[in-house]
């Protein structure tokens, strides 16, 4: 939900995620470890599963650390190449540098590699496995069946001012988070509205999706576990083809649903020796990216250059970094300059 | 007695003299030499990328730089043409005499009094700054300007042979070097150089690749004085694999090597020596060679500053194209001088604890005219305020390549000789060579020191801007061209003139502050930041030090 809030939020120009300690103004560490590894720390206190704990590991190790400082290294480099251009055009600089646009590019793109990999937020606050499906398909009654078998960690009851249950289960070692969106049935007209509402942003927001309802009505989603669900009841005891038949009742098909919903929920997980990326961090990232992508596509060396300087400092946020003098520490340690 | 007295006649000198006097100052300029006033001391040349957006700046101040340039200019260009309009630097090659002539006529004009005389020491009463002691008496005065150039305690290089003084053939300012070591503003020694000056006669020019000069009619100034001198051609050469060869075969004899020198020299300008020690791989360094004026027979070959010795720079240049049969008529030579450390001075380029003492220029660790002057220009307007208790002038970074150096100075020091570059201006989009008048004018009004006539320019440049045909003037265009990558950074400003708002207290003990690492301390403690804003630029500040200065400087405002 949240997420999803921030996902629309996040669209609208002028926007963006509030740094840390923007508001407080209380800040992470004293130099002597940067954000992300505070962040890494902050995650093995949290920790619960075993992947978890290494994933913070990694993280605090300064692995991504060493992966920003490279990707920080080599958008330095490129600054400093533009500014060549620009500032020492009648002194030994090139009046134009033709590789710039495609290396900027190559960067851009090995950012997005980055971005498309698994977060780490779905091993910290669990995969979100939401239950969907239209009124009297059988959600809660698949929920509890799911939440009977598996050790529930934390159950939220459901409550008169929530709109959807969630339940936090480790499904065969996999963290997840089961949201079922049950409570919407009997809203008020007006309300459903909004549930209806809530419920498609839930679903957007999804690591993984189960669908309760007719085969051809399933929303699109990436990944998608289509019930078929009262299996127990003779007249659908059978169901279409690409659907499990569950009965919460007999039992029936749990097993291989559940296993469908751990394989699928294991997909969006970060290997266990991987480094990943939360969403802070991703923000940043995909800053850099936008710029350096603007940067591969504008002539104008100025404007090169002006986009260079705010992926610079978008990934500089990271950690707290560089500035002016280490583009030009940049600049002459590498050409000669000047006449 | 005089309001503002300026010590030492180049450009920070000569701009500041002028720019306290135009604010109402009376103003006396003290030299060794009066005709040395306005003297290129280095290459003949006014301008360039960044040099040349201070020099349009200063203009609308009405400063001294930029008409004297129109005045002087013998070869014209626009630097950077094919990249946007933001980076386009106009640089002008100057005819060395008539340039020193236009300055002193400029200074007439600006009614500078010229006081020839040794500046010995500051009259210092109750913190502040009263009077100068010079070799003909006492001065008696309401602000002083230390514009005292690479002077200060300075020592010459050609070889092994070191020489004390400041530029060729002139004296050092010895006495006034250990008052400043005294008051405790001396920091560290820099170090710059120049190349041999060629005799024109003995250059084969037919041989060379030539430069013309821009044939497009634009000036440095916005007041047209209707100066136009024939234009030269520059030339361009190479230095050659001999030539290296030579110079390394002699990297033993360098001053520069052989640790003489302990200043540290500009990496941006370095000498020719250090480029084929550090370049090894580079077959050929570019040289331009410039001549020094209409009827001087003077070359300028920009590109191979040293300090090796003479007989050396002989060798080595006969190895360049064009140049076999070349004398030089003077060696070029390396000279270190000891510099105070800007951090000690506030936006006004005052000493922040000695009240009427302002620097500017190459003291404060700057190379080139254009910096020089510029830092002149602000302190000049600032002394005459502090004298005559008129309202400060300060400059902005996100308004002006002024602003970003002051700012740059004051907040992080130097560790090498500053040269302005527009790299170092995160609003280059809005800060360019062709809107000076825009970005400035109404400061250059508000702080009553420009003449009827640039007056009458601004206003009607300012007209101009609302007038229905403004879209397709070339400011016009280029606004247009910059107008979406501006709002964007209309949002960064937003932050930080929220963070410029909160004052840190002048008495504010840093190590009382909890939460405040003694490293941490000990930075603040040498910038002493005015606002949250320059804190958060002073080098190596971490946000936590932030937040604790935020919280006891809120707290100390609340109290």
């Amino acid at each position: 939900m949240v997420d999803s809030l921030l996902a629309a939020l996040g669209t609208l120009d002028g926007l963006r995620l509030a740094e840390p300690g923007e508001f407080t103004r209380r800040a992470f560490e004293n130099g002597r470890i940067d954000l992300t590894e505070a962040e890494g720390l902050a995650d093995l206190i949290e920790a619960e599963t075993e992947s978890q704990r290494k994933a913070a590991l990694a993280l605090a190790e300064g692995g991504l650390r060493k992966q920003i400082e490279q990707w920080q290294e080599r958008v330095l480099d490129l600054s400093a190449r533009a500014e060549r251009a620009i500032d020492y055009a009648d002194e030994g600089g090139p009046e134009s540098d033709p590789e710039l646009s495609s290396d900027c590019a190559e960067l851009e793109s090995e950012l997005k590699g980055w971005l498309a990999r698994p977060r780490i937020e779905p091993l910290k606050d669990g995969v979100r496995v939401v239950v969907a499906g239209p009124p009297n398909a059988g959600k809660s009654s698949l929920l509890n069946a799911i939440a009977g078998q598996e050790r529930a960690i934390v159950t939220d009851l459901p409550g008169t001012t929530r709109d959807h249950i969630e339940v936090p289960l480790s499904l065969r070692g996999v963290p997840i988070v089961l949201t079922d969106t049950a409570g919407l049935r009997h809203a008020l007209d007006q309300v459903e509205a909004i549930g209806v509402a809530r419920s498609a942003a839930l679903i957007e927001a999804a690591d993984v999706v189960v669908w309760l309802g007719e085969a051809d009505a399933a929303p699109a989603h990436p990944r998608l576990i289509k019930v078929h669900s009262k299996a127990d009841l003779p007249e659908r005891a059978v169901g279409p083809k690409g659907s499990i038949a569950v009965s919460a009742v007999s039992g029936q098909g749990l097993t291989l649903l559940l296993a469908r919903i751990a394989a699928q929920a294991t997909s969006v997980l970060p290997a266990e020796d991987a480094l990943a990326l939360n969403r802070r961090q991703a923000g940043h990232i995909e800053e850099a990216a936008k710029s350096l992508a603007g940067a591969a596509s504008v002539t104008d060396l100025v404007l090169v250059a002006e986009e260079l300087r705010l992926a610079r400092s978008a990934l500089d946020r990271l950690t707290g970094g560089a500035g002016v003098e280490d583009v030009l520490d940049a600049l002459f340690s590498r050409f000669c300059l000047g006449k | 007695m005089f309001d503002v007295l300026v010590i030492g006649a180049g450009h920070a000198g000569c701009e500041a003299a002028a720019a306290a006097a135009r604010r109402g100052a009376r103003v006396g300029l003290l030299t060794f030499r009066p005709e040395d006033a306005g003297q290129m001391s280095c290459n003949p040349s006014i301008g360039g990328v960044g040099k040349g957006h201070l020099v349009r700046e200063l203009d609308v101040f009405d400063g001294l730089m930029a008409r004297a340039a129109d005045r002087s200019a013998i070869h014209r260009r626009m630097l950077n043409r094919s990249k946007g309009p933001a980076v386009w630097g106009p640089r002008v090659q100057a005819d060395r005499k008539l340039y020193r002539t236009a300055v002193g006529q400029l200074l007439r004009e600006n009614r500078v009094e010229i006081v020839i005389a040794e500046a010995l020491s500051l009259v210092i009463r109750n913190g502040a700054v009263v009077g100068v002691e010079t070799s003909e008496g006492a001065l008696p005065c309401g602000a002083v300007v230390i514009a005292t150039g690479t002077f200060l305690d300075a020592r010459m290089f050609i070889g092994e042979q070191v020489i004390e003084g400041g530029r060729r053939g002139e004296r050092a300012s010895f006495a006034l070097a250990e008052q400043v070591r005294q008051i405790g503003l001396g920091q560290g020694r820099l170090k710059t150089g120049t190349p041999p000056r060629l005799d024109a006669r003995t250059v084969d020019w037919a041989g060379l690749e030539e430069q013309p000069s821009d044939l497009g009619d634009w000036a440095m100034s916005a007041l047209d004085d209707g100066v136009r001198l024939p234009q030269l051609r520059c030339a361009i050469t190479r230095t050659s694999a001999r030539t290296h060869e030579i110079i390394r075969a002699n990297f033993d004899r360098s001053p520069l090597f052989a640790g003489a020198i302990e200043g540290r020299g500009p990496r941006y300008c370095p000498s020719i020596e250090d480029k084929v020690k550090r370049f090894a791989d580079r077959d050929g360094h570019q040289i331009f060679l410039e001549p020094e004026g209409l009827d001087d027979l003077l070359v300028y070959p920009n590109g191979i500053s040293t300090s090796l010795p003479a007989d050396v720079q002989q060798d080595f240049v006969r190895s360049i194209a064009g140049l076999e049969r070349v004398d030089i008529v003077r060696p070029g030579y390396a000279v270190e001088y000891e510099f105070v450390d800007p951090r000690r001075l506030g936006g006004t380029l005052e000493v922040r604890d000695l009240r009427g003492l302002f620097l500017a220029g190459q003291i404060n660790g700057t190379t080139g005219y254009e910096e020089a002057a510029a830092q002149g220009l602000a302190a000049g307007l600032n002394a005459a305020a502090r004298a005559l208790d008129l309202p400060e002038v300060r400059f902005d970074r996100r308004t002006s390549y002024i602003g970003v150096m002051i700012d740059d100075l004051t907040l992080q020091g130097v560790s090498e000789p500053y040269r302005m570059m527009t790299a170092r201006a995160e609003y280059r989009l809005s800060l360019r060579a062709d809107n000076a008048t825009t970005r400035l004018g109404s400061a250059a009004l508000a702080a009553n020191c420009v003449s009827d006539r640039r007056r009458r320019q601004i206003e009607s440049h300012f007209e101009c801007r609302t007038s229905a045909g403004w879209a397709d003037s070339e400011e016009g265009r280029a606004d247009a061209l910059y107008e979406p990558y501006v709002q964007r950074q209309q949002r960064e400003w937003d932050a930080v003139q929220r963070d410029a708002r909160v004052w840190i207290p002048t008495d504010l003990d840093y190590a009382s502050i909890p939460g405040l690492s003694n490293e941490m301390v000990e930075r603040l403690e040498a910038v002493r930041p005015e606002t949250l804003d320059q804190a958060a630029r002073v080098h190596g500040v971490t946000p936590a030090a932030l937040s604790a200065l935020y919280v006891a400087a809120s707290r100390r405002a609340a109290a």
